[in-house]
């Protein structure tokens, strides 16, 4: 049996992050496992920039970020697998995994670290009806097939989804000179941020079909079409409005779902909502000594956040290692209120914050000139006015411990309330 | 008067800018709607001379990967984008190379350098 102080599963941003940090805090003996060929994860494949804003005030490309955690990580000495493929973790943070050098391994983790993020929702998640033709890829294949592997997937494009991979995919793809015909989404606003919407959909005469969707898909060998029609206000397909879209590929954004399938095996408590692991205040989950973070835990909108929710992580699995975790402490539970979808972390021990308790939210529809209301057992803490709250973008509040410490509070509620001016 | 509404692409907030014509101001235009000055900037330079920073990817031998992705030095004109992607999909490098290695100077006389954004080692 293999045995590390801390071992960290996923060598992308996350996992990055949390490693570097553990290091940093004292840890000497930590892994990283990646089941690519590379560190670096899906930012690999993210040629796009905007990457880096908050964490390095510089706007790098995915790689670009990826490249100065790998570079940090290798210099500080941290071992790390690769083509390595986590089969399970079973009682006593033992990890069960294979490559085709090592074999079969069993890996000892004082602390584990899970940093797998999160997966695609793809077609067989829709239900869209037709026939099962090729050129129907998720937009994140596809981006790894172009960026990285140097094959173009199609002439004639339809985007289902106008999430941020979509519309960066729309932009991405039109430079290569495909023609993308349209972006079509269900809901009556956009998944991704607007700066997308400009810079990928506006600058090309990309249209927005908002409120559509594709309810089918035509070709037997090959897409030759899609059908989009529009959509009532319960999303149902409206009669007398299906139009048809020649096309040889159809692109699906529909969503990221939280790769849980090690979570449940290890017996992690998920969230409904997010889907990802319950965490606390120190990225613990409902098992000692196991910790999440990155968009394992709720898919992120930027990546910069992802590493700050990872350095917490990899902070405090560092002070688990050292007995340092606070476990007896006032526990809080964070509830989401009117127009909140979820919040992370769900439980606060208090005693083991530094200098502010940092939430991390996303709203359930659009919403102007609101504020975001916080409430200890009832009463106002915080309220913080907000311009434009979307659900595709995440929200975070900081709350200053002093607020919160020796007052014995038992939950802290966020609302989105209207009636600002 | 001309008066323009754009969004600002500087940071991901997305400030939803106004940019009026004002001969009173040293550009020329006023900006409103910004939470920054980088969004004044950009205001101005949107209505003027529009720039994007374009990122895709290079046809490279001898690494792990075919594609090496890269990415322009400064925003270059968006009328330029697609005679750029025509130039830089003419490249053909070899690994090594290096985060911020130069592939292409000077790229269409812009002045814009196009750049290597990752490391790749020779396999």
């Amino acid at each position: 049996m293999l045995k590390y102080d801390v071992v960290v599963i996923g060598g992308g941003p996350a996992g990055l992050a949390a490693a570097i940090e553990a290091k940093k805090n004292g840890v000497d003996n930590i892994l990283v496992i990646e089941r690519d060929k590379e560190l670096g994860g899906i930012l690999q494949q993210c040629i796009h920039n905007g990457f880096g804003l908050h964490v390095f005030k510089e706007e790098l490309t995915g790689p670009g970020y990826a490249e100065r955690f790998i570079t940090e990580l290798k210099s500080l000495d941290i071992d790390y697998k690769l083509d390595t493929m986590v089969l399970d973790i079973t009682e006593g943070r033992v990890i069960n995994a294979i490559n085709t050098i090592d074999g079969f391994m069993k890996i000892e983790g004082k602390a584990i670290v899970l940093a797998m993020g999160c997966r695609e929702r793809p077609r067989g998640a829709l239900s869209i009806p037709g026939t099962r033709p090729a050129g129907v890829f998720t937009a994140g294949t596809a981006q790894r097939f172009i960026n990285m592997e140097g094959h173009m997937v199609g002439k004639k494009v339809v985007i289902l989804g106008s999430g941020d991979i979509g519309l960066i995919m729309a932009r991405r793809l039109t430079l290569e000179g495909a023609e993308v015909k349209a972006v079509a989404e269900l809901m009556p606003y956009s998944g991704g941020l607007t700066r997308n919407i400009v810079q990928c959909l506006d600058d090309f005469d990309i249209p927005l079909l908002l409120s559509h969707t594709v309810i089918d898909i035509k070709g037997k060998d090959r897409v030759e079409g899609v059908v989009i029609a529009k959509v009532d206000e319960n999303r149902r397909p409206i009669p007398g409005t299906e139009k048809l879209y020649e096309c040889d590929t159809l692109l699906l954004s529909v969503g990221l779902i939280p790769e849980n399938e090690l979570s449940k095996s290890a017996g992690i408590k998920l969230d409904t909502i997010t889907n990802g692991p319950m965490v606390n205040e120190s990225m613990e989950t409902n098992i000692n000594g196991i910790f999440a973070c990155g968009n394992v835990v709720h898919v992120h909108d930027l990546v910069d956040y992802v590493t700050e929710e990872s350095i917490r992580a990899g902070k405090n699995a560092a002070k688990f290692v050292k007995d340092q975790l606070i476990d007896n402490s006032n526990v809080i539970d964070t509830k989401p209120g009117d127009g909140i979808r979820y919040i992370v972390p769900h439980k606060v021990r208090v005693e083991n914050l530094d200098k502010t308790l940092d939430m991390f939210m996303r709203v359930t529809d659009v919403y102007k000139d609101v504020k975001l209301v916080i409430k200890a057992d009832g009463n106002i803490i915080r309220e913080m006015k907000k311009k434009h709250l979307a659900p595709g973008e995440m929200e975070r509040v900081k709350i200053p411990v002093r607020d919160i410490k020796g007052k014995n509070i038992s939950n802290i509620t966020v609302s989105v309330e209207r009636g600002v001016n | 008067m001309k008066q323009y509404e754009k969004v600002c692409i500087v940071c991901p907030v997305g400030c939803r800018l106004t940019i009026t014509e004002d001969s009173d101001s040293d550009s020329g235009y006023k900006v409103e709607g910004n939470n920054c000055p980088r969004g004044e900037k950009y205001g101005i330079k949107e209505v003027t001379n529009p720039t994007r920073v374009l990122t895709t990817t290079a046809k490279i031998k001898g690494s792990h990967y075919e594609r090496l992705p890269v990415v322009t030095s400064d925003g270059i004109p968006k009328d330029k984008l697609f005679q750029c992607m025509k130039e830089i999909n003419t490249l053909k490098l070899e690994a090594p190379i290096n985060a911020g290695d130069i592939v292409i100077k000077n790229i269409l006389d812009t002045g814009i350098d196009i750049i290597a954004s990752r490391s790749m080692s020779k396999e």
